[in-house]
């Protein structure tokens, strides 16, 4: 699957399709916007920390959205924030990817029913690429989630799809 | 010689920063460098504590403690069960008590190790935050063995405690407590006496006896200050009379009394009373069924009560109305954290701006406690 399985023996020339390449650099260094919500946060700082190390994906926390390319939800949308998680995400670059992280950015949480000031469910406002499940996920749970949405990277396209 | 005309600048932080501990926005009026004012405005994690009160029984509003202080859900759970168990005067099993005080205090040394992680990255060190999280990572371990949750627990529930202590606990609390004595010993080296972190923090947001006392400040913030006030003595509860430790205050060894290398040294210094609490406790703790006080229904007579502990950011009070039914009346928390953020203009008045994150992290605030 990697880049390098085409490699010629004798030689340092690979052979690769440019998509394949872009999709390579674009999945191996996910800068990611630091920002945290709420509990997920911490669960979302402990990926980072010394346990989990996200590094080794490539990701590192990045404190602007001009620099980032994938945002972690991490956490209660409230309605009083929905609207600054909508600008920050207009702020990122393309190509920008969004993991919604835990119940209550996925669908509300455990405030779904009667938290009067929580928004149901990113997705609401933004598109989201993958949601992982929990309250709040474990560290792994996230880390899944992150090579969930590499492979999702590595299947993209530069061609638009018009069939 | 021409008069030059100067404009306040108005700077916004937050809610995205990385430095502000949550979603808190600051609005900064700035005289060149130099901090005029600063209003904070929170309300972004507003998840509607008090609503969902009215509408769950009393044990299902424990999980919603949990997602107050999410860095000391344990503690939440602990205040928030001893209030209800003495509106409805329940009696609980003695190694429930010695269990409650073992979880909660390893929970303040959890809470105090982000605090000081989070505090050290403020100022600027990246390294102290990889230990304190490799260390507090070991006591998520004991909480997971214990009841199968991470962040956030629920363990303790009204008459109990939701399983009773994993065979290995003992053990593992043991040898954790004696590396994490190794730790502090490592992290006074590397942070607390680093000359460059003493003379970001020393002499830095210098918080008075008298202003401390008046703005109702606890817990680390007041202590940090020089008083003597921690309710684990002066008002015991549960069973903390039975500890012997000692009340960690802030003596203004590299600055002024009050400042924010004080505050953050009251943290350290109290994760070792932690420790020699958790010591004793695990000494004396007796066998005994853990659940068989929890009662089928939980429905307290009329009435009320306030009940206040000693939780890792100050004094965390419950205030709870019971109309006679299954479902509280009101729960209204009195959170540390709220009192404490009305401190920071005080504190950043004069200072400079990259005092104003000193500021804040040495208060050590949770935002999903100030907004609930």
């Amino acid at each position: 699957m990697g880049i390098l399985d085409r490699e010629f023996t004798d030689s340092n020339i690979v052979i690769a399709k440019f998509e394949d390449l872009m999709n390579w650099a674009r999945l191996s260094s996910l800068w990611q916007l630091g920002f945290g919500l709420a509990c997920c946060a911490i669960e979302m700082m402990a990926t980072s920390a010394s346990h989990y190390d996200f590094d080794r994906f490539g990701v590192i926390p990045r404190p602007s959205p001009r620099q980032a390319d994938i945002i972690i939800i991490s956490g209660t949308v409230t309605l009083k924030m929905a609207i600054r998680i909508k600008r920050l995400y207009e702020q990122i670059p393309e190509p920008k990817y969004i993991i919604s992280m835990g119940s209550c950015a996925n669908c509300g949480g455990p405030y779904w029913e009667h938290g009067y000031h929580v928004l149901k469910g990113v997705d609401r406002i933004i598109p989201v690429d993958v949601y992982v499940p929990g309250c709040p996920p474990r560290p792994e749970a996230l880390l899944e989630g992150l090579l969930k949405l590499q492979e999702k990277i590595r299947h993209q396209s530069l061609v638009k799809n018009t069939a | 010689m021409p008069e030059f005309k100067t404009e306040e600048l108005v700077l916004n932080m937050g809610p995205q920063h990385p430095a502000t501990h949550g979603v808190l926005r600051m609005e900064v009026k700035l005289d060149g460098e130099v901090v005029v004012d600063v209003t904070p405005h929170i309300g972004y994690l507003h998840r509607c504590f008090e609503k969902h009160c009215e509408v769950m029984t009393y044990p299902q509003v424990i999980p919603y403690t949990d997602r107050m202080d999410y860095l000391a859900a344990m503690y939440m759970n602990f205040g928030y069960v001893e209030a209800v168990e003495k509106l409805m005067n329940l009696e609980i099993p003695e190694r429930v008590k010695y269990i409650r005080v073992i979880i909660g205090e390893l929970q303040r040394i959890a809470s105090h190790l982000v605090a000081i992680a989070t505090f050290g990255m403020d100022i600027g060190a990246w390294t102290p935050f990889l230990y304190c999280f490799r260390d507090r990572e070991r006591i998520l371990d004991l909480f997971e063995m214990t009841c199968g949750a991470r962040l956030l627990y629920n363990y303790m529930w009204v008459g109990g405690v939701s399983h009773d202590l994993h065979p290995n606990f003992i053990h593992k609390c043991k040898s954790f407590l004696v590396d994490l004595k190794k730790t502090i010993a490592e992290l006074n080296d590397l942070l607390s006496y680093n000359k460059i972190f003493i003379e970001r923090t020393a002499n830095i947001g210098i918080l008075p006896k008298d202003t401390a006392i008046n703005f109702g400040a606890t817990g680390p913030v007041l202590r940090g200050s020089g008083v003597q006030w921690d309710l684990r003595k002066k008002d015991p509860y549960s069973i903390y009379d039975r500890f012997d430790f000692e009340i960690v205050t802030g003596k203004g060894e590299h600055g002024t009394v009050g400042d924010c290398w004080d505050r953050y040294m009251v943290r350290v210094r109290e994760m070792e009373q932690s420790i020699r609490i958790i010591e004793q406790a695990i000494a004396q703790i007796p066998d005994g069924d853990v659940t068989s006080a929890i009662p089928k229904r939980v429905k307290p007579p009329v009435g009320e009560i306030y009940f206040r502990v000693e939780g890792p950011k100050g004094e965390l009070g419950y205030y709870i109305i019971s109309d006679g039914s299954v479902n509280p009346f009101r729960v209204k928390v009195r959170a540390p954290s709220f009192v404490h953020l009305q401190l920071l203009p005080i504190l950043c008045k004069g200072h400079l701006v990259a005092d104003i994150i000193a500021n804040l992290g040495s208060l050590d605030i949770v935002l999903g406690e100030i907004d609930r």
